[in-house]
């Protein structure tokens, strides 16, 4: 088990380098002069040069790659213009308030992508199957921050259910003490189930938009799964033994059928981090998605380099743990496969 | 020679059953899922806003009336005015051009650079195949439109470099079916058959591999579209790429945003939908034309 | 059916028994009438050529078949009970406990991701009134009596750990985990090498002779057949052809089809070229009407009045659905 963790961690490192010297090449990629870029539009000629010696930009490229790298190691990521801020500093603040919001979008969708899946599968041509199908069709096609904003409409506006789009808690509310970050969790431990409940409304709605994009592709591999399991030959001797149904169907086909879908948990991981920049767009979120968004229409560089490659290194984590977890379920996953 | 090409129908055997055979085939598929002509449809008409659509439109897409602001749907606004009084049907219509454009001009870049670069791969493997995969592992190392977005924040934020970011992180799905496919047909019988009839290798690969490839690349293109305008415009919601008072889908979207609490739901709604209309229609052509050309991955 | 004594009663009585598959291009009439009898303790091999019919006729019976294929009539009487006609509850029952099967390709019919003495202990707590203890012990004895050395550790290995010989074994040790009267082997060492392959076919004879329990043996191979079976049921094109006792059959082929298979069958004393094909295919099973023989279009003593309705002719133990038998 250590070994096959170890053994991935390793097969992870050309990823993270990857990752390293794309948003590397990115930032010296800027129209122009990147000096004049990072010192924001209002600089003064003289500041510009300060700042080009300060980033050490007319040192050869190497060079400037090593200090980047010692810079990552020390968890420098830059200060933002516009705050003054370290940027690493203002992503991990901000970062629990989007990992909440995904995590427990990624949670919905699974809880009811895999049993629709499941049920159109077992049940070919039955209603289901239909629903399914309609479900995981309009579920690529529509735009997420579109979907948010219909559902503010109706569910905000017209049925007065939600609160306001408007962040993570109502003003009248105040932040339970920080330990995980995760409001949710955190309002537990307070034992505030009233701040609970309030953190769960604003949750709500922008889970459920970020929820349905992300079930389309789940369900529909799941019920394509079910399908070519529930057709092989050891489901047909799980029945010549007479085994019940329930057995046959969950202990023998969902079982192997879920392989497949824990590999596209890694696309939908994909989806669902960049969908996070729109939803929380739409729902005024404050998490490392609007952080990037402001900055980048105020042409503030540091803090959107530093959240792709938060991103990216998340995403990486992700596929990593998604992999470990297909070496648990399957046991023909050998150390060296 | 003919046991590999025999395993793949899209290759050469069809061109013995002919252009007719083909037909029969699309009619009999297009026939059997009505779906597949409806999206059909569907095409036609977003190419017709598209080319015909600005001179067709009953008002001046750009022209502001302030005195008519934010009014709902009638007789006169079909889709109701913005916050600056501008007419949002003429604006959806006109704003076809721009989305489809965009969309269309990152899929080809990506269709090139993806067709080239995957089927030089694994016609020639070794460094090439090395090379390729690399970068390919490389895009996909990150969350496709966290990518983008740094790729458009990092070129300028303009909407050649929407096109160009859009591309970038569509090329990995190009660079791999095509490398798949071409190491299937690297020593095919027809190939072989090139090779001794004299033919330089990359010869060889563009003449004899390649137009095999092909028909398949245009199921992918049919597939990757939908995504490509979402992808944009999700970029200009955020606020790159088209400037306002430009019309786009998603900016547009963007712009009703603010009024969805108040209650204007039009402004956001009716771009909101064309683009998910576009989308739909071109997920469901997609699935149409990889049954017609690809019948083997019909699910 | 035949000429049992009427105070004679058969384990299995087939009788009958069609079935039809409704695919997209049209009805395949896979089987017509198939009819045959099998006595507690007998063994039986089902033979015929791939598509005659032989595994639809053991998926019908045991109520596993594909969701196209529909029986449209017969019986299959089983220990009073017309199995053709049970409810899936009851069959669910029976399969496992009484009627139990085991199949071709056995590594691809294991659970891939389950531990083989788990998959063995399922049968046992869902038929055996086993419980999690017991079912655990039981799974390693009867891993033990497929002869699987080292049971206790090969209980926690998974398929893909064994060779398809030991996925085989393991197999017949989850089809006889709760002793069935019937056991139904379906191709059993198709994909087995030679030398497991009668390692497998002992360990079927034994362990049904040992239990006095009845077989039907599905294979293409008549010599295999009669090694083991008493009685060969021959099947052509979903009929039933020619049934007979093995020595009989052999000695004695009535069907000009069986005559024919024998003749394509190597056996001691016979080179290669002794061996003769048989002409032409199987009939398109999709064109109603069929001929009433099916094997017409390929039989040398084909005459006109072969398009009359199929004979049966009933001599000793045996049968033969043919006009014009040899003598």
């Amino acid at each position: 088990m250590l070994q096959l963790i170890a053994q991935r961690l390793t097969a992870a490192v050309p990823g993270v380098l990857g990752v390293i010297v794309v948003t590397f090449l990115l930032s010296r990629a800027l129209p122009g002069d990147p000096a004049a870029y990072f010192a924001g539009p209002a600089a003064t000629p003289q500041a510009i040069e300060e700042i080009r010696q300060k980033l050490g930009l007319d040192r050869p490229m190497w060079e400037q790659f090593i200090d980047y790298i010692g810079d990552l190691v020390r968890g420098d990521l830059g200060n933002s213009l516009t705050t003054g801020q370290p940027v690493m500093q203002e992503l991990v603040t901000r970062l629990p308030a989007s990992a909440e919001l995904t995590l427990l979008a990624l949670v919905v969708a699974v809880l009811v992508a895999v049993p629709l899946g499941v049920l159109a599968a077992v049940k070919q041509g039955s209603w289901i199957d239909h629903l399914s199908r309609v479900v995981t069709t309009a579920g690529v096609s529509l735009p997420t921050f579109f979907t948010g904003l219909l559902l503010v409409y109706v569910f905000y506006y017209k049925l007065g259910w939600a609160p306001p789009p408007l962040g993570r808690l109502d003003i009248y509310f105040s932040p339970p003490d920080h330990v995980t970050g995760f409001y949710l969790i955190d309002s537990l431990i307070a034992r505030d189930l009233e701040l609970f409940v309030a953190a769960l409304g604003q949750l709500i709605l922008p889970a459920s938009t970020l929820a349905v994009f992300a079930l389309a592709p789940l369900a529909r591999m799941t019920r394509a799964s079910m399908l070519a399991v529930l057709s092989s030959d050891f489901i047909r001797t799980a029945k010549a033994g007479g085994l019940r149904s329930h057995t046959v169907v969950v202990t023998y086909a969902f079982r192997n059928a879920v392989l497949p879908v824990v590999t596209t948990l890694g696309m939908v991981f994909s989806f669902l981090l960049g969908a996070n920049v729109l939803v929380e767009k739409v729902f005024s979120w404050p998490g490392i998605g609007s952080y990037a968004i402001e900055s980048l229409i105020a042409s503030d560089y540091a803090p959107v380099q530093g959240f792709v490659m938060t991103m990216a290194l998340l995403y990486v984590f992700l596929n990593l743990l998604i992999d470990v977890l297909y070496g648990v379920i399957d046991p023909r996953v050998g150390i060296d496969a | 020679m003919t046991t590999v090409a025999a395993g793949l129908p899209a290759d050469k055997p069809r061109r013995s059953t002919g252009t007719a055979a083909f037909l029969r085939h699309a009619r009999y598929v297009i026939g059997e899922n009505p779906v597949t002509a409806f999206s059909f449809g569907l095409f036609g008409l977003l190419v017709l806003a598209a080319v015909f659509g600005p001179a067709l439109v009953p008002h001046d897409p750009l022209a502001s009336n302030t005195a008519r602001a934010l009014e709902p749907p009638s007789a006169e606004f079909w889709f109701g005015t913005d916050q600056l009084g501008r007419d949002i049907f003429s604006r959806v219509v006109v704003a076809t051009r721009l989305d489809m454009g965009i969309a269309l001009a990152s899929v080809v870049l990506a269709f090139l650079m993806g067709t080239l670069a995957g089927t030089a791969a694994g016609f020639y493997g070794g460094w090439t195949e090395r090379i390729v995969s690399r970068i390919v592992d490389t895009i996909m190392a990150f969350p496709l439109f966290v990518l983008a977005m740094g790729i458009v924040a990092a070129l300028g934020n303009t909407v050649t470099n929407i096109v160009l970011a859009t591309a970038i992180i569509n090329f990995p799905l190009y660079a791999r079916v095509a490398r798949a496919e071409a190491n299937i047909r690297r020593n095919a019988g027809y190939v072989e058959a090139a090779r001794l009839a004299g033919n330089s290798e990359p010869r060889v690969l563009l003449g004899h591999v390649l137009p095999n490839i092909l028909p398949l690349m245009a199921v992918q293109c049919s597939l990757t579209m939908g995504y490509a305008i979402l992808n944009a415009a999700g970029l200009s919601f955020i606020g790159l790429g088209v400037r306002p008072p430009d019309a786009e889908w998603g900016i547009m979207v963007a712009e009703g945003a603010a009024f969805i609490v108040s209650g204007e739901w039009w402004i956001a709604l009716f771009p909101g939908l064309a683009l998910m209309i576009a989308v739909f229609g071109f997920n469901l052509m997609g699935d149409g034309l990889r049954d017609l050309i690809d019948p083997r991955r019909r699910t | 059916m035949t000429d049992a004594p009427v105070t004679h009663i058969p384990l299995l009585s087939v009788e009958e028994l069609s079935v039809e598959f409704r695919t997209r291009n049209g009805t395949v009439f896979a089987l017509e009438d198939v009819g045959f009898a099998l006595d507690k303790g007998e063994t039986i091999a089902l033979v015929g050529e791939s598509g005659s019919g032989k595994s639809v006729t053991a998926f019908a019976l045991l109520g596993i078949s594909d969701p196209a294929a529909k029986v449209t009539k017969g019986r299959a009487v089983f220990g009073g009970l017309d199995l053709l006609s049970q409810p899936e509850k009851v069959l669910r029952e029976l399969r496992g406990r009484e009627l139990s099967m085991i199949f071709q390709n056995p590594r691809a019919a294991l659970n891939p991701i389950r531990p083989i003495g788990k998959q063995i202990a399922d049968i046992l707590l869902r038929h055996g009134g086993a419980t999690g203890q017991t079912a655990k012990a039981k799974a390693v004895e009867m891993l033990a009596a497929v002869r699987i050395p080292d049971p206790e550790r090969r209980a926690k290995a998974y398929p893909f750990e064994l060779s398809g010989g030991m996925c085989q074994r393991v197999m017949i040790a989850m089809a006889l985990a709760c002793s069935p009267a019937l056991l139904i082997a379906d191709e059993p060492t198709t994909g087995l090498d030679v030398t497991t392959q009668a390692a497998i076919m002992d360990l079927i004879r034994d362990l049904s002779r040992e239990r006095g329990m009845a077989t039907i043996l599905i294979t293409h191979d008549l010599g295999l057949a009669a090694e083991i079976a008493d009685r060969i049921v021959v099947m052509h094109a979903g009929h039933i052809v020619e049934t007979a006792p093995t020595a009989q059959l052999f000695a004695n082929p009535r069907h000009p089809y069986t005559r024919r298979l024998i003749g394509a069958t190597p056996g001691e004393g016979r080179s290669l070229a002794d061996l003769t094909a048989i002409p032409g295919g199987l009939p398109d099973l999709r064109k109603a009407p069929l001929p009433a023989c099916r094997y017409s279009a390929r039989c040398e003593r084909r005459a006109a009045d072969c398009e009359a309705p199929l004979p049966r002719l009933v001599a000793a133990h045996s049968l033969t659905a043919c006009h014009h038998p040899l003598s």
